[in-house]
């Protein structure tokens, strides 16, 4: 079938902000779907409320709105552009919702809009619980025996009837929110209520438990004319009960014999058959492990966390050719783009295995359970590949940067057998480590089986690996030894530690033995046929396949790695970015990275991409091979960053900016010389090693102060200090955490915090705008809300900061990207961070002043000016619009992690409103992030001593708005004393009702809780706020962020929001 | 042990030795299904080739002996990456290593297959020798070593895999006489799920001693080798092509059915072995995943558009996949509708026979 000609003007809906269980995923989906459109000629709209995407770039789509993705906001888009069909299956279940209430509403039928790729009969098929379970039962495709319920009582009576224990899934949720196994009536009644509330549509379905059962996924493509195929299937290897995305997911199934393989196979081309599904679509089934019984679980009919990591897994681009479906091409119509030779209808084949594991935020959330359920809990992933399990899976470990090189990472040895068998009970992060400490205690098998699960054959591959850790420790290390090591992915450095020799030994033992990585291709189709796609991954013990061609000149592109709270999806923007820019110079990119959710791992980005882990020795085996001319680490976040030296070691030229000049702007002493030269103040502070060191410093300084280990991502382990006592406990905590760089200790000043990114082509510089944030330093700028351009600072201090930021790039002989935070007191600036190379807020940037930053930081890497490039140096004129940044939370996500804000950040990825007013930018920023505000006017509002104030106001402002306002005891009563209309609630220890049973009553909008600054410990407060935010209560911690709601809410009433194509502006 | 794979181009894979020690000289082609090892060990059609698996990891789930497609293990040799330590399956009842001794089947592991399978696909399908004596590797006698390897030419394979007598399978239903040319066993449980009674007859039967049974229908297998190579039996299957009775024809059958009615057959560079390739139906323009493994194919434009018309081809390389025989109860495919290994999407083909057996019995009781 020819493609469909009267589809000429295409709405792509995006996901949104990043938050868990909806990543950059969609960003890679979308992005390839939108560039798979445009090959066709098709007018690509684009709306996504998320700036840090490729997706909104203009580059990508002909007209772009970072607008919030709600219903109205979509229905004047769709006004204004007048699209004659929406594809809605690339934007995640958030794209995918918003779609179906715009079909429901009978708004697409009136503008004449049609959805492709997918139709709201499909969508409600699959995704309305009722449906789908008599779709299954229609065409007796098994699910677990199971009930939607719209209340308690009948899950209470259902489970009953079915026995516990019980899964508990909302229909319409994200990563299986509000989800969850309970064991008991309690439990389920628990799970239950809170599932209710976050369905969209108030069902939850209750079910039997196959928990323990093999979990196994299939990614399925379907066309009009209905063809099917299987892209790729794959095994968990926890099994069920852990949510895919918190899982370790192998590709293919590995434990699953022909019969099986092919009866669920064949079950999922059933399910897309029936549910008619055109596009891309994920079937998730469990499997008895020890008969052919199996349950459909769960289908998605849309691209997919699951259809990204198989696209990569593969090499098939399931967003792509879902693109090419949605206009009415045909399976065999549309080439494989890797071999060229093939078709799409063509079943990859794979000769490799491929890992992914989930990187989980326990190092961020030190108070979050561990434990995993079927609540994703992940922020990010990694994939490797190998020709093996147990390579795959080590070099999996060490791409997740988390300080895991080998399974023997964590250190369980102190447990006893008794303990250990104790430990295997936890299904958390860890347990694949104790699984592997039980093998080393001789646990059998059988019994690490019987408790966990797990195949027995994941248990050998882990057996394997054990081994190998005895082996090295005990034999000589002979060739064959150390060829078999590698060939399980030890890295030098692991196998140097157990046969205590150095790393550089036993590199220089392989040089000697000519033990090297090898590279093979990946190519969809096991090498049946030649592919032109250069896609690799490495492995001992092959024929490299590389082929080098030295024309032009070679740069390496070094990733960010897994998606973490501090690095987020806008260093994969960054990475792409430069990659485009140095490919339009004419140079032969290269890429390194190991994140399968994102665009720079998409097979055709960079001229040629190595799927590897991001460690020094991973890296030099590519150097070895590949011999670029340079690399650029300026864009990778600190993953890059990190490499330098390394790379520096291996003979690579660093692009751009020096390495020495990166190390001075993290050496407190060469910074601070620096500073000095530049005549530019910071806060007073002091650089400490000890404890008994830090109290001093902080004595000297006075409190609070600011407390941070130094060379960190994200405000990691940073804290503000009000006492000794808090000294004292945080730098327990940093030590804690592997920690051999200095401690800073540094004087906190209360002023506005200044952020700029700029580009210096070693004479001059760029500074496409000045953002300024809405909170008062102490909060981390990721977790700020961020205004360009900066409304409240002086132009003396404007002038200021372009001043300083000029001095200090050239005298940190920057050649490339700068991001400098300052803080203003009363016009007086200070430079609180310099960080010579791309940040966090460089794609948001780049959008609303519609300057391309990373291009231009590229070109002037390569030898541009920017006058050159023709830019005018300095500070640039605003922009008509104000753009407000927005952080956005997955505190739901994640049982027992502390909701207030403080200098460590905690979000997980923003949204973005713009607008000609501050007032609708931020409004539409907030609507954006999901504060939909108000429903019910009621509020609680309490705040420590100091804030007493400023709570006044902000009381008084809710109350104009209509607000019925609760507060404790002192909060209440100085409210009522100066007039404020509020109503006194008993603390939590106190007698009901109190304010659980307020948040329990589920009319609450708001609460505004103010801890007082240095180490909470104030159990209540931590309570309020977990509670608030698991029954979808907005939380706010910050009086700054209090001030901006109540102004974006103060005028909102009669406001009609006005969207705004960004791929419009022009700097 | 260590074991060498050596290939008549002088290549020399060395890695380790599983199975049986005996030296061995085979035709080397490659597969590249993920799963159902089982399945391609005991199809015959595999007879006079050793068989190298693409997907590195095998023996994972161990043998379930129920999986096996006839009664015994046919390639002359087995050539993997790795071989699991463990069998991890409810059903599995041995290891594969323990099976490629018991059936006498000598292989070797470690190697990088990859680099095996890419010089296949380049220089096309050649002969190669699996063994465990280093000396064959001295510069004295590697000259000769490759000259025998070069040498070794596959005959008759047809005879020695086919049944030595006719066997029953019981049913209610339509008669179907199968002529086994090295029938993998889920031909006849195919048919016989559909209620068939399945006759099993041995390749070189004549036609006449088949049709004095009245078969309401026939069924041609796949097999191993040279099509042309079956002078014989081309000629017993003209006959039955005269016959009316309404014939289905799977890979080998396919190809035999051609080469009965005129038609050509030539050998493909490196075959189509694997359970990923797509197929075209012709008449409805749908695709389906086939199970495949030919190393021969039928030159569509040597078949007299008189007698045949193609039904299915070859997405990726357009080559035959099928014959619709005009004005016949004739339908023949080169692909593998009975799958064991691979996908299932085809077995709607044997629904079709079977329906073709009841149409054409009508019309011979209304004495159409």
């Amino acid at each position: 079938m020819p493609r469909n000609s009267n589809i000429k003007k295409v709405l792509v809906i995006g996901s949104g902000p990043i938050v868990i269980g909806q990543a950059a995923e969609f960003d890679y989906a979308g992005t390839q779907a939108c560039r798979s459109l445009k090959e066709e000629g098709i007018c690509v709209v684009l709306v996504n409320s998320n700036p840090a995407t490729i997706m909104t770039d203009k580059d990508i789509a002909d007209m772009v709105y970072i607008e919030p993705l709600t219903v109205s906001v979509l229905e004047q888009i769709i006004k204004k552009e007048k699209p004659d069909s929406i594809l809605p299956t690339l934007g995640g279940q958030a794209g995918l919702n918003l779609a179906m209430e715009l079909a429901e509403s009978g708004f697409l039928k009136e503008h004449h809009v049609e959805l492709i790729g997918t139709t709201p009969e499909t969508i409600k098929k699959a995704e309305d619980r009722l449906e789908f379970k008599m779709t299954m039962e229609k065409i007796k495709e098994p699910i677990a025996a199971s009930l939607v319920v719209e209340n308690i009582e009948d899950g209470v009576s259902f489970a009953k009837e079915i026995g516990y224990p019980i899964v508990l899934r909302p229909a319409y949720t994200l990563g299986g929110s509000g989800g969850g196994i309970a064991e008991n009536e309690e439990e389920l009644v628990e799970i239950l209520s809170n599932g209710l509330r976050l369905s969209r549509v108030g069902q939850v379905l209750v079910e039997r438990c196959i928990a323990g059962w093999k979990e196994i996924e299939y990614e399925v493509m379907r066309d009009n004319a209905g063809n099917c195929i299987t892209v790729c299937n794959m095994e968990n290897l926890d099994p069920v009960g852990v949510h895919t995305g918190d899982s370790i997911v192998v590709a293919p199934s590995q434990t699953l014999g022909d019969k099986e393989y092919q009866m669920l196979r064949s079950s999922a081309l059933n399910i897309i058959d029936e549910l008619k599904i055109t596009g891309g679509c994920n079937v998730q089934f469990a499997l008895h492990p020890s008969s052919f019984e199996y349950c459909v679980i769960e289908v998605n009919p849309r691209v997919s966390r699951s259809s990204a990591l198989a696209s990569k897994a593969t090499g098939y681009p399931i967003a792509k050719v879902a693109a090419k479906i949605a206009l009415g091409y045909t399976l065999d119509e549309i080439k494989n783009a890797i071999t060229k030779k093939t078709y799409a209808s063509f079943e990859p084949a794979l000769d490799y295995c491929v890992v992914k594991i989930p990187r989980l935020p326990f190092d961020k959330f030190i108070s979050a359970k561990r434990t995993l359920t079927t609540q994703m809990k992940a922020t990010g992933e990694v994939m490797s590949i190998c020709t093996n399990f147990e390579g795959a899976l080590m070099k999996a470990l060490r791409s997740l940067e988390q300080h895991v090189d080998s399974l023997l990472s964590y250190d369980f040895s102190n447990l006893t057998e008794k303990e250990l068998e104790k430990a295997l009970y936890r299904v958390d992060d860890r347990r694949i480590f104790v699984i592997a400490e039980a093998l080393r205690k001789g646990i059998s098998y059988k019994t690490i089986h019987k408790i966990t699960k797990i195949d027995n054959w994941f248990i050998d591959k882990i057996a394997i690996l054990v081994e190998m850790e005895q082996r090295l420790k005990k034999e000589t290390l002979t060739t064959e030894l150390l060829k078999e090591a590698k060939r399980l992915e030890f890295p030098d450095s692991v196998i140097g530690r157990l046969t205590k020799k150095t790393e550089k030994e036993i590199k220089a033992l392989r040089e000697q033995y000519q033990i090297r990585a090898a590279f093979q291709m990946v190519d969809t189709c096991a090498a049946e046929f030649a592919a032109e796609t250069p896609y690799y991954y490495s492995c001992f013990g092959s024929k490299t396949e590389v082929e080098i061609q030295k024309r032009k000149k070679k740069v390496l592109v070094l990733g960010s790695g897994p998606i973490r709270i501090g690095q987020g999806i806008e260093f994969d923007y960054c990475s792409v970015h430069s990659t485009w820019a140095f490919r339009q110079e004419g140079y032969e990119t290269i890429i390194i990275n190991n994140n399968p959710e994102t665009v720079s791992t998409d097979f055709d980005i960079a001229d040629k991409l190595y799927f590897e882990p991001l460690t020094p020795e991973d890296v030099q085996n590519i150097v070895e091979v590949e011999q670029p001319d340079g690399a650029v680490v300026q864009f990778g976040g600190q993953t890059a960053i990190k490499l330098t030296e390394s790379l520096m070691k291996m003979g690579v030229p660093i692009l751009g900016t020096k390495a020495e000049d990166v190390d001075a702007a993290e050496d407190r002493e060469l910074f601070d010389k620096i500073l000095e030269e530049c005549k530019i103040p910071r806060p007073a502070g002091h650089t400490v090693f000890t404890c008994e060191e830090a109290v001093r410093a902080a004595n000297d300084l006075g409190y609070p102060v600011l407390v941070r280990p130094s060379y960190v991502l994200g405000g990691q382990g940073m804290r503000i200090a009000i006492s000794e006592e808090d000294i004292r406990e945080f730098i327990g905590i940093i030590n804690r955490i592997a920690q051999e760089h200095p401690i800073l200790v540094d004087k906190y000043l209360v002023g506005k915090e200044i952020e700029v990114d700029a580009v210096c082509d070693g004479t001059n510089i760029l500074i496409p705008g000045i953002m300024e944030h809405i909170e008062r330093a102490g909060i981390h700028s990721g977790d700020s809300i961020s205004v360009y351009p900066a409304q409240s600072i002086s132009q003396v201090a404007v002038d200021t900061i372009e001043e300083y930021t000029k001095r200090l790039a050239k005298a940190l002989h920057v050649k490339g990207m700068i991001n400098i935070q300052f803080i203003v007191c009363q016009d007086k600036v200070y430079v609180i961070e310099v960080n010579p190379r791309s940040s966090r807020t460089v794609p948001y940037i780049s959008k609303v002043t519609g300057i391309p930053i990373v291009k231009l930081a590229t070109k002037v890497i390569i030898g541009d000016t920017i006058q050159e490039l023709g830019y005018q140096p300095g500070l640039q004129k605003k922009s008509e619009y104000i753009a407000i940044k927005m952080p956005v939370f997955s505190f739901e996500k994640l049982r027992g992690a502390d909701v207030n804000l403080g200098p460590e950040m905690k979000s997980t990825g923003e949204c973005l409103g713009i607008a000609h007013q501050f007032n609708e930018a931020l409004y539409k920023a907030f609507l954006g992030a999901g504060v939909n505000l108000p429903k019910h006017r009621k509020m609680v509002l309490t705040v420590n001593d100091e804030a007493k104030e400023e709570a006044l106001e902000i009381g008084r402002r809710f109350e104009a708005l209509g607000y019925m306002i609760y507060a404790t005891l002192g909060t209440a009563k100085y409210l009522q004393q100066n007039k404020v209309h509020a109503v006194k609630i008993n603390k939590l220890e106190q007698e009901s009702p109190n304010l659980m049973d307020l948040i329990y009553s589920h009319e609450l909008d708001l609460v505004i809780d103010i801890p007082a600054q240095g180490y909470e410990r104030s159990r209540d407060g931590f309570l309020i706020r977990r509670h608030a935010i698991e029954t979808g209560v907005n939380v706010i911690t910050a009086l700054d962020t209090a001030y901006a709601l109540l102004t974006s809410l103060e005028d909102a009433k009669n406001r009609i929001l006005t969207p705004v194509d960004i791929a419009t502006l022009n700097p | 042990m260590k074991a060498f794979l050596i290939l008549e181009d002088g290549t020399i894979f060395t890695g380790t030795s599983i199975g049986s020690k005996r030296e061995v000289i085979s035709e080397i082609v490659f597969h590249t299904s993920m799963t159902g090892y089982l399945e391609i060990l005991t199809d015959p059609s595999y007879a006079g080739q050793a068989v190298v698996m693409t997907y590195p990891l095998i023996g994972n789930y161990g043998i379930c002996y129920q999986d096996m497609e006839s009664k015994t293990l046919w390639p002359d040799g087995y050539i993997v990456r790795e071989l699991s330590r463990v069998s991890s399956n409810f059903r599995s009842e041995e290891d594969i290593q323990t099976i490629l001794i018991k059936y006498d089947i000598p292989g070797i592991c470690g190697i990088d297959t990859r680099a095996l399978t890419k010089i296949l696909r380049e220089k096309g399908t050649m002969n190669g020798m699996i063994t465990t004596d280093e000396t064959c590797l001295l510069e004295s006698k590697i000259e000769t070593v490759k000259k025998r390897i070069k040498a070794y030419c596959c005959k008759g394979v047809v005879k020695r895999v086919t049944c030595k007598e006719k066997k029953v399978l019981k049913g209610e239903g339509f008669q179907v006489a199968l002529l086994d040319f090295g029938a993998k066993d889920n031909i006849a449980r195919s048919l016989h799920k559909r209620g068939c009674e399945v006759t099993i007859y041995p390749a070189e039967t004549k036609a006449e001693e088949i049709l004095a049974e009245k078969p309401d229908g026939i069924m041609l297998s796949n097999g191993p080798g040279d099509p042309k190579e079956c002078i014989t039996i081309i000629k017993e299957i003209k006959k039955l092509y005269d016959s009316n009775v309404p014939i289905f024809a799977i890979c080998l059958g396919h190809q035999l059915m051609a080469l009965a009615t005129g038609a050509d057959t030539r050998k493909l560079k490196y075959g189509h072995r694997g359970g990923n390739h797509p197929i075209k139906d012709l008449q409805t323009g749908r695709v389906y995943i086939s199970s495949q493994n030919h190393g021969y194919v039928v030159e569509e434009d040597t078949v007299d558009p008189k007698i045949a018309e193609p039904s299915f081809c070859n997405v990726n390389d357009g080559t035959n996949e099928g014959l619709h025989y005009l004005g016949k109860n004739i339908f023949t495919v080169q692909f593998h509708p009975e799958a064991c290994p691979g996908p299932q999407d085809t077995n709607f083909l044997f629904d079709r026979f079977v329906n073709m057996m009841e149409v054409f019995g009508l019309k011979k009781n209304g004495g159409v």
